[in-house]
């Protein structure tokens, strides 16, 4: 009887050594502390984990398996619940710290950089471990996940090795100490936890960050992930402080509304973000000079704008006016959208081919939607009508061409999303 | 055998204005609801994009959004001693089907009843006695005064963003509104639409003659708005696509601008839709609703238990589900007693068509909303004295042109060929220089002992259920009232100018494929007494305490308004009594 009951005690301790979950630095936080796992919720949501590693609408949170597009091919997200056999329950404060912010897996393999660990790595590590305390009360779900499903040659995790060596730089976030710890803020969230940099700065081939073009725009996942400088034309140089929050809580401002992936990210992350964090955002990246390069004007006498004109008059005016102002908070602005203006006008197409619809949040329900033009318009037509958006009001972008418009079309006939 | 499924605290049957109005406010008090909806989920941009909702093939020609009677329909005769027939098109109402229900396709014209509407009887024998109504008529008090829904009325209207000038502000009139309102607390929440030529030029001729004038009350927006639900809606841009077309541009009132988004975002809602409610389900007693029975596209059935039931189909639906599921007596018109399908009504429209000197006048009819309108109020209700003229009732008038589409602004001076050159040159000399107001008379239609609903002896429909028959005639009172009325409105179109005005007066027998309007009333009426009324002043059925109908149904007779206001504003006035009074202590709430 004593002998079992030694037995289970022996059993239970070798248990707690396997699963790592006795086992921390002592100089590391309490997981179990209310104020860690509150804080870690909270970087949880700023680092929006949520976003990947849950199948939308009907995946159990953090139980992984969203396939997630690269420009390599599709990579499916891991469960990050704390189910110690096919999620991160066994895993040490040390193998989840190495795998956030080196992407590093416990196994030794390398993680592909679909998992944000280069913007993650200027974490602190007790951010990281707070995420951790979070994520270990989350609700456990045994639900084993591939990961690798990328076709050859990216399918050798090895490769990575080389890419770690061109693109990533192990490092915390450094403060500037010329600037106001709001800017600083401002700038770890962007640089770090909110990953901003993984949609909305441009790669290399190889998907590395082009970092001199920090936060100029990317295109990726049939999208044109815009400027978020402080740029005039194509950036938020004409956004104010509170445009940019108003944008980032509701999904909606006076000039635009948030729809694609960044409707997603307003929901499950920006949405709730505390004020000072997004008045520290909106600090910073007013502060990004962005390239202020200002694109020749169209000429206004040519077909295209004749033509775009007319189909704008007939097609888009009923909503976002003849003057191209829209509604506040619910028709965009073309005159002022920095998405109308982008130097790569994709997301415009796709929006104008294929319609969208804004995001809905609690202190914006509304959701209005824009129709699709693809079946009714012809590339032509859709390049004219953009070629006169990006140039009619006080404004000019380069023209958009019936080729390019074609290619978009095409690419979208296969996307589901 | 019908499958079940989990109790809910609610089932809403139809979710179109007044089911979305009930659907929020009980989830708001914390009630797991759903909504069980006939027709499909229907929102603006996919479902009516600005980039086809204006065809008025598809939509005013072809019905698109309505109800297809292969579906439903019902018998119609205009006498009890007829044989009733089915209805195989659409005419002289449309039924609506699909989320937002009649609220999709409506014009929007956004009115109120006037304080003497609610206790009709009561205030037309205590001016003319009883023996000036006719014998036959079965006019009734509601149960329930202007100043009991004013509230209501206006939060509909502040719901909805309506554009309007005021009329008489907590009993001052106000100059530019409407003298003969009944007191608001406050104003609109927007200002009323801007007025086309045609519609300033009626103004004028009518402020001439003595009248006064005011902007009819709109769902289509004059400016952008954020209702109390912070949902937001846009500015109308007058293309004339309202009646029979969903809005595209998030400008005209309706569910799914007012309501919807903010109601499926909520954890305690959920809708089913493309399901038919067959039959609400009673206990053993009778006195008690269990929930619904319902049918899906596969032809399955369904329990949806519930604590309470909100019927919020549309008039003919909620009559035809009580009848089917035996919930209140049947009406007897040869006997008198019952109380489901008495004091059936609709409405009483005529209008006049002005032909002007197209070198003088360009009246630009395609400048429309449909709700635009400039409107006099002097004959509508008891607003003259009737004494001299031989009837009751009346209507408002005015130069409501809400269109100038293409297939039926085609109005061609008397005497003009049908067809043929003749008739194409007159179609192009008189387009732009044609008055030629939608309803320009909307007379009221009170209620009759002859004029009523009941099951069709003979006809059924797909489930094997008795086809509704409507049993319906103008009487000589509402045609009276309508020659009256459209003589009165022709002064006006002459004295604008008008070189040719042709009358067309509202002639009986009614015509089920003429068009009125959509405003089928009555047929489980509210009232004080249980043996003349289906449901009570807060709209809870007299015989199954748990069971709450809204809608026109609820309509003792027609006034001579537009009916949705009046509709919201009870579901408005229910829904507050279901919170303040019903779920602290189920039961009767009204003890006869």
């Amino acid at each position: 009887m004593r002998k079992a009951a030694i037995a289970s005690i022996l059993l239970c301790a070798a248990a707690a050594w396997l699963a790592g979950s006795g086992i921390g630095g002592a100089a590391d936080p309490d997981r179990q502390a209310f104020g860690q796992i509150e804080k870690g919720h909270y970087l949880t949501t700023v680092a929006d984990c949520y976003a990947c590693h849950t199948v939308p609408n009907v995946g159990k949170p953090f139980a992984g398996g969203r396939a997630i597009e690269t420009p390599f091919g599709v990579i499916t997200s891991s469960n990050i619940t704390p189910d110690a056999e096919t999620g991160i329950g066994a895993w040490s404060d040390e193998q989840f710290d190495n795998a956030v912010r080196k992407g590093l897996h416990p196994d030794g393999s390398r993680l592909y950089p679909a998992m944000p660990f280069p913007a993650y790595t200027k974490m602190p590590r007790e951010d990281v471990l707070a995420i951790f305390a979070y994520l270990k009360t989350v609700e456990p779900v045994h639900q084993p996940v591939k990961s690798n499903t990328l076709p050859f040659p990216f399918n050798i995790r090895d490769a990575l090795r080389v890419w770690d060596a061109l693109y990533f730089t192990e490092g915390e976030f450094q403060p500037d100490n010329r600037q106001s710890p709001e800017w600083n803020r401002g700038a770890y969230l962007v640089q770090g936890p909110g990953h901003c940099t993984a949609c909305h700065t441009p790669k290399t081939l190889l998907g590395g960050d082009k970092t001199g073009d920090n936060l100029r725009g990317f295109n990726l996942q049939g999208w044109f992930a815009p400027d978020i400088t402080g740029d005039n034309s194509q950036g938020l140089g004409q956004w104010s402080a509170a445009d940019i929050t108003g944008y980032l809580k509701t999904g909606h401002n006076r000039m635009t509304a948030a729809t694609g992936p960044m409707a997603e990210e307003v929901v499950n992350a920006t949405s709730q973000y505390s004020d000072d964090d997004l008045k520290a955002i909106a600090t910073y990246l007013k502060s990004l000079p962005g390239r202020q390069e200002q694109a020749a004007p169209a000429n206004a006498e040519s077909p295209a704008m004749t033509a775009g004109q007319a189909i704008y008059r007939d097609q888009c005016s009923a909503c976002h006016g003849i003057d191209g102002r829209g509604v506040a908070m619910l028709f965009p602005s073309l005159a002022q959208s920095s998405l109308a203006h982008a130097s790569d006008p994709t997301s415009a197409i796709r929006l104008v081919l294929r319609g969208g619809r804004s995001v809905a949040t609690n202190a914006e329900p509304t959701a209005p939607g824009m129709p699709p033009f693809g079946w009714q318009l012809n590339d032509d037509q859709v390049a004219a009508v953009l070629t006169y958006v990006r140039n009619a009001w006080q404004t000019a972008a380069a023209p958009v061409s019936a080729e390019t418009v074609g290619r978009a079309r095409q690419q979208l006939r296969t996307r589901s999303d | 055998m019908s499958r079940k499924l989990p109790k809910k605290d609610v089932v809403v049957i139809g979710l179109g204005w007044t089911g979305s109005i009930l659907a929020n406010a009980l989830t708001d008090e914390g009630l797991d609801v759903i909504a069980i909806e006939r027709g499909p989920w229907r929102d603006a941009p996919t479902e009516f994009p600005p980039n086809y909702a204006q065809d008025e093939l598809r939509y005013r020609i072809r019905h698109e959004l309505f109800l297809r009677p292969e579906q439903n329909t019902f018998t119609f005769r205009n006498k009890m001693d007829q044989t009733a027939l089915p209805i195989r098109d659409w005419g002289s109402f449309m039924p609506p089907n699909g989320v937002g229900g009649g609220g999709v396709h409506w014009n929007a014209e956004t009115f109120r009843f006037m304080p003497s509407d609610f206790v009709l009887k009561t205030h037309l024998t205590e001016r003319y006695g009883a023996s000036f109504l006719p014998q036959d008529m079965t006019i009734q008090d509601w149960g329930v005064t202007y100043d009991d829904l004013e509230p209501h009325y206006d939060a509909f209207e502040y719901l909805c963003g309506t554009s309007g000038t005021a009329g008489n502000l907590r009993g001052q009139i106000q100059e530019g509104g409407n003298p003969f309102e009944g007191p608001r607390s406050r104003p609109y929440p927007t200002p009323a639409q801007k007025q086309p030529f045609s519609h300033t030029l009626f103004a004028k001729a009518a402020r001439e003659l003595g009248y006064k004038p005011f902007p009819q009350p709109s769902g289509n927006l004059s400016q952008a708005y954020t209702n109390p639900l912070g949902i937001r809606m846009g500015p109308c841009t007058y293309c004339g696509f309202c009646e029979w077309f969903g809005c595209g541009n998030y400008s005209k009132a309706s569910p799914q601008t007012t309501i919807l988004p903010l109601l499926i975002r909520k954890s305690n809602f959920a809708l089913r839709d493309n399901s038919e409610v067959i039959r609400i389900e009673l206990d053993r007693s009778g006195k008690r609703a269990t929930g619904v029975t319902f049918v899906d596209t596969g032809g399955v059935e369904w329990q949806q238990p519930a604590d309470l039931v909100i019927l919020s189909a549309y008039t003919m639906f909620n009559v035809q589900l009580l009848l089917h599921s035996k919930i209140g007596a049947p009406y007897d018109p040869v006997a008198n007693t019952g109380v489901v399908g008495r004091n059936f009504t609709h409405q009483t429209i005529s209008s006049v068509n002005g032909f002007f000197d197209n070198k003088k006048f360009n009246f630009n009819p395609f400048i429309s909303s449909g709700a635009i309108g400039m409107c006099i109020d002097e004959f509508n209700g008891d607003n003259f004295d009737h004494g001299p003229h031989g009837f009751v009732g009346g209507g408002y008038m005015g130069q409501v042109q809400t269109n100038g589409r293409p297939i039926q602004s085609t109005s061609v001076p008397p005497g003009t060929p049908k067809w043929g050159a003749a008739w194409k040159s007159a179609v192009r000399d008189n387009y732009l220089s044609t008055v030629r107001p939608g309803t320009g008379i909307h007379g009221s239609f009170y209620s009759y002992r002859d004029v009523y609903l009941d099951l069709d002896p003979t006809y059924k429909d797909r489930f094997g259920r008795p086809l509704m028959r409507l049993t319906i005639d103008f009487h000589d009172n509402e045609l009276k009232q309508n020659a009256f009325l459209t003589d009165k409105f022709a002064e006006i179109i002459r004295a604008m100018g008008a070189h040719t005005v042709e009358k067309q007066y509202r002639k009986g027998p009614y015509d089920s494929t003429d068009y009125q309007t959509t405003h089928l009333n009555g047929g489980a009426i509210m009232g004080a007494d249980p043996s003349t009324s289906a449901i009570n002043r807060y709209l809870q059925s007299w015989d199954v305490p748990n069971l709450f109908v809204m809608g026109a149904s609820a309509f003792p007779q027609n006034a001579g308004y537009n009916p949705t206001g009046t509709v919201a504003a009870l579901a408005f006035w229910s829904a507050a009594a279901i919170r303040g009074q019903y779920l602290k202590n189920p039961g009767p709430l009204v003890h006869a």
